[in-house]
């Protein structure tokens, strides 16, 4: 059923191998000799692109295949063994694992392009890249694993790199505590998700623990343990993929480097918990209550995020924002059982996300690292590119259409609703009319109207080819991906969800024409009713508002992080303050310190009767003596 | 399993054993640090490579005592000397025979009184350890097991920091306390087996269960001192502390390992019928060492009290292994004593390398020295993420193997131990992003260089084993496996008659 391919195992071993590279020489030479920028920049490219090329080389392997038979493996080698089971380092190519494959190396392969331009002159230029090609490595492996253990290896090494990257600039002490919380927040969800992994373990993994053998035992897992198991994985989910309760690392994350942000904070780490779930279909497919949790944390962080990104000041924490949201809808879509649907806007993000993200880091980049959106306008003269790039990405994430956005969030707003979920389409329907506004918030603030700083905006100026081409080659991908799974109704096939279908196990509802009409309908709507209200409040040129209410509320994202300090952090640190201070010295070494006491209170009682003089000594002799014939007398009866 | 196959060859053992001891007494005449130094190095790294002789002529395939040599020691009470290596201790051989150079070389700059003394004291502590491994007459093991007291109390009390009186003492009387019922207990089983002392000969007889009950007990007291079990750890902190870097080294990667060790070797055969009534017991209390271990670690100021906790997390770890009676369990338990040895030890020779440098072990005076020191921090975050088990690391086979047992046995046990997980990770980290970034009030580390060839070359083999067993275990696990396997056979032949012969002491 399934054959090998042993290029699968260079697909992720050639960045890492670039990345050990990378490492060494930055390791070698940062005590002064430095190599030159086009060196590191040609070996940190190297291993993304030719990763790029091999995907695309197993898609057409894979497509060559009949479609229930798409299926390529190979183990690179056995891992270890527990007891009678051995857990190989193997690799599973199928649709859904290529699919993800594809684009994370072309988005990853263009930003790697892209920091060449944006890291120029950063002295740790090396340092970046290897940090970068280890982590792409690492996406590589959690994409790639044929079996939740090597996903789970992946997993951690991508939540590295994340906290490694975010904490990059680390002269600022904020970025360092950002990237702590991250990973914290992160370990939090990998509890739930080594939890959930060995439940699953417990319940079915004696006969294999790989993705294809879970499968096929899926139906021995006991309904209550099902639930626990998809429950926690789902956990797992929310930390890696921002999600309620433990999405509020992720606007800090914006910390680190905006090619960082673009493809680990935006288009490809933090959609891992999507993939999670999609990937584990069969087990969610069982429990219908995991996927309605699933369902209502995700549209409910879409709501949570759009609130928050409509009142940010800063370019790349609107972006933050939007992320969240959009993850938001990935698992509403995932979470009503509509996988392929989830996964196609997870794809279509991919590009639009990173475009907008790297085309926010072209303007901080222009306008000397400046991200307050209040302090730009007027710049699409100067910025003529990265204007009509991001307006592309803007049209996309805001759900017009003909653009990517639009099908794959239309997508999953006719599943909720085809699915009898109307709630959750009423709030998907209301999201995306805020996505809109916030989106165009951005656009018309940031590149219309007049300058609000007339010597940033005259220093401005456009970005090197080295940025711009991959801003151009993501917009084309933010215009046209939505194509690739055009459904019926516009005349398409839906090439994508049946690409998909056979990884997936998925029910497809069956709705009228009626509803799908009313879904594209409540879209376009949202759509333009959103852009409208921006169009009035900010395509003119309007001044930095003052929040009061509940728009301070907001723009303090509701205290949520205060609310965390105090009620899960400081206790936290006051039981490790209180074992230090108290239970250890007086508690646990209490005994031991008694007993010391008595030895010495002894030492120091026996210690009075040696004074060291003669007299009193024959005094004791005497005593001794006495009593001694005393005793001595008495029992022989004298 | 109580067979010795003698070596009819050369001595190996003798060789591995006697080596250091006549490598201190020719340090005696020697004039000159540098010589001392020399010549400790050369014995060590011969030590080292002889023990590869011992790998290379292992046999995988049988669970019995190979090696074995046999000599009458003191004939009047029918004391032998007599050694030999199985699967379980064969490891814990090759790693105190292999990190022994390593911590002479730690010492190399950090020692600058008494080098001679310090590095007699090093042979001997190495003669002691490696005795105590393979010692198979309950004598010659506890007469070590004793004898290496004496060196490391000189290596804390005379080169320690500033309590280093009160750390040497706590440290000895602490655990000569503990071994003073070991000794009754042996003095017991002597007389039941016919007045020998041959540690095989003891193991698997039927003993009364009140008595079973009563040495396990005294083994226990010994034991859990020495690995040591929460809540008798209070002198592990303070001994680290105080302890130069290569004491840190050698009570974290070898000395600990005797007390887990000692529960394979004796406790588990010799009386395992009070092994499982007790296992229920010492399994909760390894799960409390693992949950206070992390808390406690997590508010420590001082690099080498935060290892020091981290360490009573871990041998929860390794205990936990242990008395879950099976396959994964003990595995992983003797993988995971290895594991803490390479990473701990290497932790404990990190903190040494910054001690060095900024004669100060709190955290806060090394904060942001990864900004100077880049190769530095790039061996000491591999270190810290192999101590929580991370992925692609030593510490995550160990670990993932424990738990796997631990589900095996009892879903309720895996639940209350994965948190401590969770823990190492906050802890390790806390420590890593200090020494790495900092903060903003950094003091001034300008002035710090990055390691320089030796120590480069002290670091590197503990990395290679890290990635080793990390990615590829396999090797170590099959020389293991023949005589855990043995072990647990032997074991479940006694299970049965327990469990109906003394059920209402179960809880």
């Amino acid at each position: 059923m399934e054959g090998n391919l042993s290029s699968l195992g260079f697909i992720p071993l050639l960045p890492l191998a670039g990345a050990l590279v990378l490492g060494l020489m930055h390791l070698a030479t940062c005590r002064g000799r430095l190599i030159s920028e086009r060196i590191y920049a040609l070996v940190g490219c190297i291993g993304p692109i030719l990763s790029f090329l091999l995907a695309v080389n197993v898609f057409f392997a894979l497509q060559a295949l009949p479609a229930q038979s798409r299926f390529l493996s190979h183990q690179a080698f056995t891992w270890f063994s527990v007891g009678e089971l051995t857990i190989s380092m193997g690799f599973l190519a199928d649709p859904l694992s290529v699919l993800m494959l594809l684009f994370v190396t072309l988005v990853g392969s263009l930003i790697h392009v892209y920091s060449i331009g944006y890291m120029a002159g950063d002295p740790a230029f090396g340092k970046f890249f290897s940090y970068l090609n280890l982590f792409l490595g690492s996406m590589l492996i959690l994409v790639l694993g044929d079996g939740p253990l090597v996903m789970f290896v992946g997993w951690e090494g991508v939540g590295l790199c994340s906290y490694l990257l975010i904490s990059y600039y680390s002269e600022d002490r904020g970025n360092v505590v950002a990237g702590n919380k991250a990973f914290i927040v992160n370990r939090i969800g990998d509890f739930g998700f080594v939890l959930g992994m060995s439940f699953l373990f417990w319940g079915i993994g004696a006969e294999g623990f790989d993705y294809l053998s879970l499968k096929a035992n899926a139906h021995l897992l006991a309904p209550t343990l099902g639930i626990t198991v998809c429950l926690l994985l789902f956990v797992g989910a929310t930390g890696k993929s921002a999600q309620i309760p433990l999405y509020v690392w992720l606007p800090d994350a914006m910390a680190g480097p905006t090619p960082v942000s673009a493809l680990i904070h935006a288009a490809t780490m933090v959609t891992a918990g999507v993939y999670m779930v999609a990937r584990f279909s069969f087990l969610y497919a069982q429990v219908e209550v995991a996927g309605l949790v699933v369902a209502w944390i995700g549209i409910m962080t879409a709501l949570l995020g759009a609130i928050f990104g409509m009142f940010q000041n800063d370019i790349k924490k609107i972006l933050a924002y939007s992320t969240v949201s959009q993850l938001g809808y990935m698992f509403a879509g995932v979470g009503v059982a509509a996988y392929s649907a989830g996964i196609f806007h997870v794809f279509t993000h991919a590009f639009f996300k990173a475009l907008l993200f790297l085309g926010a880091g072209s303007v901080i980049l222009a306008l000397h690292h400046r991200q307050d959106i209040w302090q730009m306008g007027g710049l699409k003269n100067k910025l003529p590119i990265t204007y009509w790039t991001m307006l592309i990405g803007a049209l996309a994430l805001a759900g017009c259409p003909p653009f990517s956005g639009f099908f794959s969030k239309d997508e999953i707003l006719y599943s909720a609703l085809a699915g009898g979920h109307t709630g959750i389409w009423a709030i998907g329907v209301l999201v995306a009319g805020m996505t809109a506004y916030y989106t165009f918030r951005l656009i018309f603030v940031v590149f219309h109207g007049q300058p609000r700083d007339r010597e940033v905006y005259d220093h401005a100026h456009e970005s090197p080819k080295v940025m711009t081409l991959p801003l151009i080659v993501l917009a084309v991908g933010a215009l046209f991906a939505g194509f690739l799974n055009l459904p019926a109704i516009f005349g398409g096939h839906q090439q994508v969800s049946h690409w998909l279908a056979p990884s997936l196990t998925e029910v497809h509802p069956h709705g009228s024409m009626a509803t799908e009409v009313l879904a594209i309908g409540g879209s376009v709507l949202a759509f333009v009713v959103g852009i409208s209200i921006a169009y009035r409040r900010f395509a003119g040129g309007a001044e930095q508002p003052v929040f009061t209410g509940f728009r301070k509320f907001a723009y303090h994202k509701f205290y949520v992080d205060e609310l965390y300090d105090t009620v899960l952090v400081r206790p936290y640190r006051f039981v490790g303050q209180a074992v230090q201070r108290v239970i250890e010295p007086y508690v646990t070494d209490g005994p031991v310190r008694a007993a010391a006491w008595l030895y010495r209170m002894a030492g120091l009682a026996f210690k009075v009767i040696q004074v060291g003089y003669v007299r009193v000594y024959a005094i004791y002799m005497v005593i001794g003596l006495s009593v001694m014939s005393l005793v001595l007398s008495q029992s022989l009866n004298f | 399993m109580d067979q010795l196959l003698l070596n009819p060859g050369f001595p190996l053992l003798s060789a591995l054993i006697f080596l250091p001891l006549a490598g201190a007494l020719l340090l005696l005449p020697l004039r000159g640090d540098g010589a001392c130094r020399s010549v400790s190095l050369a014995v060590t790294a011969l030590v080292g490579l002889l023990s590869l002789l011992l790998l290379a002529g292992f046999d995988r395939s049988t669970a019995a005592f190979q090696f074995g040599e046999t000599h009458p020691w003191i004939a009047a009470l029918s004391i032998n000397y007599t050694v030999g290596v199985d699967g379980i201790s064969i490891l814990l051989v090759l790693m105190t025979a292999l990190i022994m150079p390593f911590c002479v070389l730690a010492s190399w700059s950090y020692i600058k009184v008494r080098v001679k003394t310090f590095m007699i004291c090093l042979l001997v502590m190495e003669t002691a350890m490696i005795g105590v491994f393979v010692a198979l007459d309950f004598v010659l093991f506890y007469v070590l097991w004793e004898a290496m007291l004496i060196p490391m109390y000189l290596i804390i009390g005379i080169w320690g920091g500033p309590r280093k009186i009160y750390a040497s003492i706590k440290f000895f009387l602490y655990t000569l306390a503990g071994s003073i019922l070991l000794l009754v207990a042996i003095i017991w089983l002597y007389r039941q087996n016919g007045y020998s002392f041959y540690i095989p000969d003891m193991m698997w007889q039927s003993y009364g269960s009140t008595a079973q009950i009563l040495v396990f007990l005294a083994f226990f007291l010994a034991f859990a001192i020495k690995v040591p079990m929460f809540p008798f750890h209070t002198w592990l902190p303070a001994a680290h502390v105080e302890a130069p870097t290569a004491g840190s080294v050698i009570l974290a990667s070898i000395l600990l390992k005797m007390g887990t060790y000692g529960f394979l070797r004796f406790a588990l055969p010799i009386v395992p019928d009070a092994t499982f009534l007790m296992m229920p017991y010492v399994l909760w209390l390894s799960i409390a060492g693992i949950i206070y271990g992390g808390f406690t670690a997590l508010a420590q100021q001082d690099m080498k009290k935060l290892i020091a906790y981290s360490s009573v997390g871990h041998m929860g770890f390794v205990t936990l292994g242990i008395f879950l009676l099976n396959k994964q369990g003990i595995e992983g338990a003797i993988l995971q004593m290895v594991n803490h040895g390479v990473t701990t030890g290497a932790l404990f020779l990190c903190v040494g390398m910054i001690y060095e440098r900024t004669h100060s072990r709190e955290l806060s005076s090394a904060a942001g020295i990864g900004t100077y020191m880049p190769v530095f921090v790039t061996f000491l975050a591999f270190f810290s993420l192999a101590s929580f088990g991370f992925p692609g690391t030593n510490g995550f086979i160990g670990e993932f193997m424990i738990l796997a047992g631990t589900f095996q046995y009892d879903i309720v046990l895996a639940l209350a131990a994965i948190p401590g997980a969770v823990l190492a990770a906050a802890y390790m980290l806390r420590m890593l992003q200090k020494i790495i970034w900092g903060g903003t009030d950094n003091p001034d580390q300008s002035w710090i260089s990055d390691l320089n060839r030796r120590e480069i070359v002290t670091l590197a083999p503990f990395l290679l084993f890290v990635l080793w067993i990390g990615l590829g275990p396999a090797p170590f696990i099959a020389l293991m496996d023949e005589s855990v396997s043995a072990l647990l056979t032997n074991l479940q032949a006694h299970q049965a008659e327990t469990l109906s012969a003394v059920s209402w002491l179960r809880p």
